[in-house]
């Protein structure tokens, strides 16, 4: 491959809730078995890119834990690989990351010290399927300075949290407007961006002289009279999940077996950390229905319009709707849960009952729990 | 030293393309999991895995035994099949012809002991306490027992020790057993004596440890210890009892505990995604595998990774191995279906009276039906008790579409 890899999971956000004090967003458990970051690091991993750089600044251990190995994503190798810069001090540097574009200043060694022509930057919040090949084809037939992976989203969608874009018919970007309050477009950028690695250090550099660190605000909206910015359409399932509501969503689209397909079954496959765990176990008293149940966990309730992470155990009699239920959460008999997402860990006493009423709501009970 | 060659030929045709060693077990487990994740939980990072019969699966299974954090710098997993010499070129005639054909291999790490395993059983069990036992008896072999009922005794080779469990005398399958301690096949041996024994025992025909090297080391008066393990160990030898070990598994809280923390069991994993339940489904007292989407309804059993059960399906008492996938409206009663095979809509397994398999009795009986792996099976046939079906089917294959008890239907070729 003719590029090298970004992906930016430093940030956070209080659109996540209380489900962000945990971990960065990059780390979020999604479709029962994976992390975010799983999606970015598979597409990098599919698309032969060898060499990938993962930023992280905010509460970083539960993502340094799952890349604590890279061997999952193909990356433990002798070539390339994958490397996780989180900020350092240094003789020359005492900040933290003080934004995207500073980020990559900071690790600018990493860009130099590569060969690549080409660099490929994304997020980690974000699933989908993508060949980076075919933007970076794009990139070289428009012959384009950045080239930014773009989506016609749903009308009836709220873009005001992401980057709307507009684009004349050579998809040559004309006007970039960042969380804009009224958009002019329903185009928006998906943060995947193909970059030449010259031009990128080129441009970095000049930002960190000028005191700007931010790479949307500061390079891509700076310069987009300047420089050829292109956009390439993306037309598959793409879907940002950095608000609880997308979170939500995103998690119950799995239940759909088109989307099922389109991520488990179709080549290329999506990579993760691997667990030991045993398989699923249904005892006498469970009922499931349309529902993702992961390995590790115990059933003796019902479970109906659910997505159920790993390691869980729902007591009897338990009754759990329309929610998603994190990583070993301990559920105590006769409970009834509908309309939450119960945060990883989470140890509830038999009888509880959660129900969300406006909206997802977000529980987190930590009692004690016996175990045998 | 893992011996991994063996047929496993009472397992029938799930046998017949792998190695027992490399059959699934407990939805996504294979057999081989359980000893070489007991190695490495007790700390023994050095292992050679004796291969011979089909071993394509049980090679790309173990790879670099990276599942088992076997990738070591120095030691880790090494597949040991039979290879050519300049003299006397032979497959592995015996368990210990097995060992001695791989002297240089245990010499280049010239090991202080050497643990010698089978690759069939299903256990959790801590070889460094045995190990312990062994070196604070000044054994120079040791020999893993379990109490086994004095009526059962006869089917296994039988210790007699004294009371500081120095083996006094041993039978082979006795008729009037003396003891009740079985020997599981797991044995610790000083590398010294072991080679000893192995070097001077060379030329018998079939190099065996029960009936050779044992006797061998207890002629030379090495003292020979039986360690007393009391925990869960199943033989699944034949189809009856590996369909009873799953079995056992999907009870409440079962014996075999595949949920502690504490002694996990590894294994390579083919799928991640998690399980599907469409608002059709039913499922009850059972164990299902990554990936798998359910449909229809399951009781009672164990399915492994990447499963499709097909809407109105009915599945009771079987074991569905990975990638299988079963059609809409069949019904299966203590079925074993192998890995990779396409059950057509609305067959129904297990049906009718019991009648003795014709040409295999002794595997095919208790009532269970087989599927071989790979096998097709068409829409619409019912299938008998003690029946097996190898291969690619279609309906001509069947008389007005159905396969009564009892019967084979083989079609890949060979058992």
């Amino acid at each position: 491959m003719r590029a090298i890899g970004i992906i930016l999971a430093g940030g956070n956000n209080h659109r996540m809730k209380e489900l962000s004090q945990k971990r960065a967003i990059g780390a979020m458990p999604i479709a029962g078995s994976y992390r975010a970051i799983d999606f970015a690091l598979s597409n990098m991993s599919n698309s032969h890119i060898q060499k990938v750089a993962v930023f992280t600044q905010y509460n970083a251990r539960s993502l340094n834990e799952h890349l604590s190995s890279s061997k999952w994503w193909d990356f433990g190798r002798k070539q390339g690989g994958l490397f996780v810069f989180t900020p350092a001090l240094t003789a020359e540097n005492s900040y933290w990351y003080r934004g995207t574009a500073d980020a990559i200043n900071q690790n600018l060694e990493y860009l130099k010290s590569s060969h690549e022509p080409y660099v490929v930057i994304c997020s980690s919040d974000c699933v989908y399927k993508l060949d980076y090949n075919k933007v970076l084809e794009f990139h070289i037939e428009k012959k384009a300075d950045i080239t930014v992976v773009c989506k016609d989203m749903d009308a009836r969608v709220d873009i005001d949290r992401y980057g709307t874009v507009k684009m004349n018919e050579e998809c040559q970007i004309m006007d970039f407007e960042e969380k804009p309050v009224v958009a002019k477009s329903n185009t928006i950028s998906c943060g995947i961006y193909v970059i030449r690695r010259r031009l990128l250090i080129e441009m970095i550099e000049r930002c960190a002289e000028e005191d700007r660190y931010d790479f949307v605000r500061d390079i891509l909206i700076r310069y987009k009279d300047q420089k050829r910015i292109f956009g390439y359409k993306m037309k598959e399932y793409w879907k940002n999940i950095a608000s609880v509501d997308d979170y939500f969503s995103a998690n119950m689209d799995f239940l759909k077996s088109e989307i099922r397909d389109y991520f488990f079954k179709q080549y290329p496959d999506i990579y993760s950390k691997v667990d030991d765990l045993p398989p699923a176990k249904y005892n006498p008293g469970a009922h499931i229905s349309n529902s993702l149940i992961s390995s590790g966990t115990i059933v003796n309730g019902t479970v109906e319009d659910s997505v159920v992470f790993r390691k869980a155990f729902i007591g009897n009699n338990c009754t759990i709707k329309n929610s998603i239920i994190l990583n070993d959460v301990y559920i105590g008999d006769n409970s009834y849960i509908e309309n939450c997402i119960v945060e990883t860990g989470s140890t509830m006493k038999a009888n509880s009952y959660h129900k969300g009423e406006n909206g997802i709501e977000i529980v987190v009970e930590n009692s004690e729990r016996f175990v045998m | 030293m893992l011996l991994a060659g063996g047929q496993g030929s009472r397992l029938g045709v799930l046998t017949s393309k792998v190695a027992k060693p490399a059959v699934s077990f407990g939805g996504k487990y294979r057999i081989i999991d359980f000893p070489l994740s007991n190695c490495i939980n007790s700390g023994v990072d050095t292992v050679g895995v004796l291969t011979q019969y089909q071993p394509l699966r049980l090679n790309t299974h173990i790879g670099i035994g990276i599942p088992w954090d076997l990738d070591r710098n120095i030691g880790g997993v090494t597949v040991l099949p039979p290879y050519e010499k300049i003299s006397s070129t032979e497959w592995y005639t015996g368990t210990a012809n097995a060992i001695y054909q791989n002297v240089d291999y245990i010499d280049s790490f010239n090991p202080e002991y050497v643990l010698i395993l089978s690759g069939d059983h299903i256990y959790k069990m801590d070889y460094e306490v045995m190990l312990d036992f062994h070196k604070q008896n000044k054994a120079e072999c040791t020999i893993a027992v379990m109490p086994v009922p004095m009526e059962e005794a006869k089917r296994f080779g039988i210790m007699i020790t004294d009371e500081n469990r120095k083996i006094t005398d041993f039978e082979e399958k006795p008729e009037n057993p003396r003891s009740n301690l079985a020997s599981m096949g797991i044995y610790i041996f000083n590398w010294k004596t072991l080679k000893e024994a192995l070097t001077a025992e060379a030329d018998q025909p079939n190099l065996d440890f029960g009936k050779h090297v044992i006797p061998y080391c207890h002629k030379k008066g090495a003292p020979l210890y039986a360690y007393e393990f009391t925990g869960y160990w199943k033989d699944v030898g034949t189809l009856n009892s590996y369909w009873e070990a799953n079995m056992e598994l999907i009870d409440i809280v079962p014996e075999f505990n595949l949920y502690e923390e504490y002694w996990k069991i590894y294994t390579k994993s083919e799928a991640l995604p998690p399980q599907y339940f469409a608002s059709t489904s039913k499922v009850e007292k059972s164990i299902i595998g990554e990936g798998t989407e359910i449909y229809g309804e399951v009781y009672n059993s164990v399915i492994g990774c990447g499963v499709t059960i097909g809407k109105g399906t009915v599945v009771r008492d079987s074991i569905i191995m990975n990638h299988s996938v079963i059609g809409v409206d069949c019904e299966l009663n203590k079925t074993i279906v192998a890995e990779d095979v396409h059950i057509g809509n609305g067959s129904r397994f297990g049906i009718g009276d019991e009648a003795e398999n014709e040409t295999d009795p002794h595997i095919y009986n208790h009532g269970l039906v087989c599927i071989g792996e790979k096998s097709v099976i068409p829409e619409g046939i019912t299938v008998g008790k003690n029946a097996c079906i190898f291969g690619v089917t279609d309906e001509s294959d069947y008389q007005n579409n159905e396969l009564p008890s009892g019967k084979t239907l083989n079609k890949a070729g060979e058992e």
